[in-house]
């Protein structure tokens, strides 16, 4: 135990002097240690990344109905998105971990394959009535670790007046797209934004490109993947897209198409509160297929439940409740509707989409929903590099989309 | 006031630290035959001993420990599942090999290379001329100098978020600068293309060193006496000439130290990169410190991050070494 804390402490240190940036990841954090040492009552510990308005107040709301249901008191502990893995791995090193612990369903392989997840199948946690792609995402090496309630994607957003006016319709397919696009880019204004950014969230962009031409990560260097990016190409070489967007989160794109300098954007119903706001008036379609009637995969998105292994059996098995009542049949719609995302149990997902136009889009969309994790698992960050890589090198560092593939697939 | 206090010593220091080595550390304990004297010695001796303790315990456990935890871990197999159940294999050179092969290595080393070499020197050359500069006094010195550390007081990610929206290829403010110019056409795409983002970056991060190059040199120049103007000046020696026989020799020790520090806080720099492109576009703003940080914290292979930060180290430690013993040899001359 003691030699454990020395190695994190240095470890700590060891990666502030290497690593300034790192060193917010790693400082700070005592309110979540007052749990463990409270002597036999019930107190959990939930841990998520929500720390801003309007996401949080929604998820105490929910976490505390959840404790009372159970009989137990809770601590809420949020930490910074950007953060929470770096503390995952530390507590999971000092054994502190959180009695429930949120995770970015792409993270939940690398987490699991740790060994520092409890395999919830022990506590009758069911995944009946849940869309395939939501199960295979919390699921590492056959075993159930997580349980998501909510899940978003990304779908193609567009101005209505813009459209209108240049007598355009929201595009369906890839060529649509280019001539709609290209059409839309005119005064100082872009016809699509997107983000080709060199991180997680830029491959996040380009998988319903990617594999909705065929593309398939565990190869990337293929005719299929080429096909994917060369469109991508195209557009910013037509100046379609403007070239910024190698720098640009989703943020970022779903501000400049709230500015009105670009006539369409990609991007999730999460942004649905802020655009609101700006008062621009949208609608939101799937994601163009490469061909009329071929089907547009997009990606999961959305946080997933866990219950990590704190050696405690009485605490997980509460623990294990509160995930499950987090996603009882009311608490999905609830937060569906608060956060602006859709229900992940299919039939629920319908209903809600008949009730809610706007992310009818997006409920149409869960069935089939593809996880990043679903064929890699843990080995997804590599992959998830790989395409990010060869997406920017073909965009702004001059390689044909095939030379980009294969040199990212040989790493 | 303080600025010339910290010039001082950091100048004293290195050459105290040079002339210590020379002297080849303490002398041997005295063997007398008296016990009553000796024992006072060795009582003495041991009080001595006991206040370097505090400062011991610091430098191993702050700068000892991690760095040889990093050299292990290099040495290591060190991914997620190490954090809970502690186990690390030993994998030898495998690390190395793997990082050293990547194709981005090389792309890395050279970015290092040319981001710390062309920081360096711009941040150096600016800071001398603005030293000398405010060496001379005129209405409103004060004030401007104080203005000229600026740089230094913004939190950096607030900087780099300011520097993100001037060199905006479409909307930013340089590009609108440029573009009232009447003899420059096109729009420059500063962080978004790959010729221009390396160098984008290294302009931002020469503002932000300037400050520093400044302060530390402006307080060396204080450190010069006027005399040795007025007696140059009585031999012709003005203007460059008394720069290049006065201002420069006399300047060497705190342009000395000014250099080992410039490069090796230049080698680490991480956040400055990360906010302005990410490393990006293309990987052609990506060095040895964020290749690293991507290693261990986006991609969670810890090992073979250490072993990046462990070249890094390396890096650091040469250029130190070069540095001090070019130090060590114009003091001795």
């Amino acid at each position: 135990m003691a030699r454990r804390r020395v190695l994190t402490t240095a470890l700590a240190a060891g990666a502030a002097v290497l690593l300034p940036f790192s060193l917010a990841a790693c400082g700070g954090g005592s309110s979540d240690e007052g749990s463990t040492g409270s002597g036999g009552s019930a107190k959990l510990t939930i841990q998520d990344y929500y720390n801003d308005d309007p996401g949080k107040t929604v998820w105490e709301g929910v976490y505390k109905a959840c404790a009372q249901t159970a009989g137990v008191e809770i601590d809420i502990v949020h930490i910074p998105g950007s953060d929470l893995i770096a503390k995952v791995l530390q507590q999971a090193q000092s054994k502190t971990m959180p009695d429930v612990l949120m995770l970015d369903n792409p993270d939940l392989q690398q987490i699991a394959a740790s060994g520092a997840l409890a395999d919830l199948s022990q506590f009758d946690v069911s995944t009946d009535g849940y869309a395939d792609g939501i199960v295979k995402a919390s699921t590492y090496d056959g075993k159930l670790y997580g349980l998501q309630p909510i899940t978003n994607s990304i779908a193609l957003f567009y101005n209505k007046k813009t459209l209108a006016d240049a007598g355009i319709q929201p595009p369906q397919t890839w060529d649509e797209l280019k001539t709609a696009s290209a059409a839309l880019t005119k005064d100082g204004k872009y016809g699509l934004a997107l983000s080709a950014i060199n991180t997680y969230e830029g491959t996040w962009q380009f998988l319903p490109f990617f594999w909705s031409a065929g593309g398939d990560e565990k190869d990337i260097n293929t005719p299929e993947a080429a096909k994917a990016l060369q469109l991508w190409v195209d557009m910013f070489k037509a100046g379609s897209i403007s070239q910024s967007a190698v720098n640009w989160t989703q943020a970022d794109v779903n501000d400049q198409f709230k500015a009105g300098n670009a006539a369409m954007m990609v991007n999730g119903p999460w942004q649905f509160p802020s655009l609101a706001e700006s008062g621009i008036d949208y609608g939101v379609v799937p994601i163009p297929a490469p061909q009329a009637g071929e089907p547009t995969v997009s990606p999961l998105g959305g946080e997933t439940w866990t219950v990590p292994e704190t050696g405690n059996k009485d605490k997980q098995a509460k623990a294990a409740e509160i995930v499950k009542c987090i996603n009882s049949d009311d608490n999905q719609k609830l937060l569906a509707e608060k956060n602006n995302t859709v229900p992940t149990k299919t039939a629920i997902a319908e209903e809600y989409g008949a009730t809610n136009p706007a992310v009818k889009g997006f409920a149409d969309l869960v069935p089939d929903l593809r996880a990043r994790t679903g064929e890699l698992g843990d080995k997804w960050p590599d992959a998830a590099t790989k395409i990010y890589t060869a997406m920017q090198e073909a965009i702004v560092g001059g390689k044909t989309p095939e030379q980009a593939l294969a040199d990212a697939q040989n790493g | 006031m303080s600025t010339r206090a910290d010039a001082g010593t950091l100048a004293s220091a290195s050459g105290a630290a040079a002339r210590q080595s020379r002297d080849g550390g303490a002398t041997p304990p005295s063997r007398d035959g008296r016990s009553g004297r000796s024992s006072a010695r060795t009582k003495a001796r041991i009080a001595e001993l006991a206040f370097l303790v505090p400062a011991l315990v610091y430098l191993v456990l702050f700068f000892g420990y991690p760095v040889v935890k990093n050299v292990l871990m290099g040495f290591q197999e060190y991914t997620t599942k190490t954090f809970f159940t502690g186990e690390a294999p030993f994998v030898g050179l495998d690390n190395y090999s793997a990082v050293l092969s990547s194709s981005l290595f090389d792309k890395a080393l050279l970015n290092t290379v040319l981001f710390t070499a062309g920081s360096i020197l711009g941040q150096f050359v600016l800071g001398l001329a603005i030293a000398v500069f405010f060496r001379r006094s005129f209405p409103l010195n004060n004030v401007l100098r104080a203005l000229l550390l600026l740089p230094w007081l913004v939190p950096l990610i607030a900087s780099a978020a300011v520097w993100r929206w001037i060199l905006d290829t479409d909307y930013g403010a340089l590009n609108r600068f440029l573009g009232a110019l009447p003899f420059v056409d096109g729009n420059p795409a500063w962080l978004t293309s790959t010729s221009l983002a390396l160098i984008a970056v290294i302009g931002v991060n020469i503002w932000l060193g300037i400050p520093f190059n400044a302060t530390i040199l402006y307080g060396g120049l204080q450190e010069i006496p006027e005399e040795l103007y007025e007696a140059g000046a009585l031999d012709g020696a003005t203007g460059w000439r008394a720069f290049r026989h006065i201002t420069w020799p006399l300047l060497r020790p705190v342009v000395t130290v000014v250099l080992v520090l410039g490069v090796v806080y230049t080698l680490k720099v991480l956040d400055i990169i990360l906010g302005l492109t990410n490393g990006g576009p293309a990987n052609s703003t990506q060095t040895i410190a964020t290749y690293s940080y991507f290693t261990s914290f986006k991609e969670f292979d810890f090992g073979q991050g250490a072993a990046l930060g462990n070249v890094l180290v390396l890096l650091s430690l040469l250029f130190a070494v070069i540095y001090l013993r070019l130090n060590r040899k114009a003091v001795d001359e």
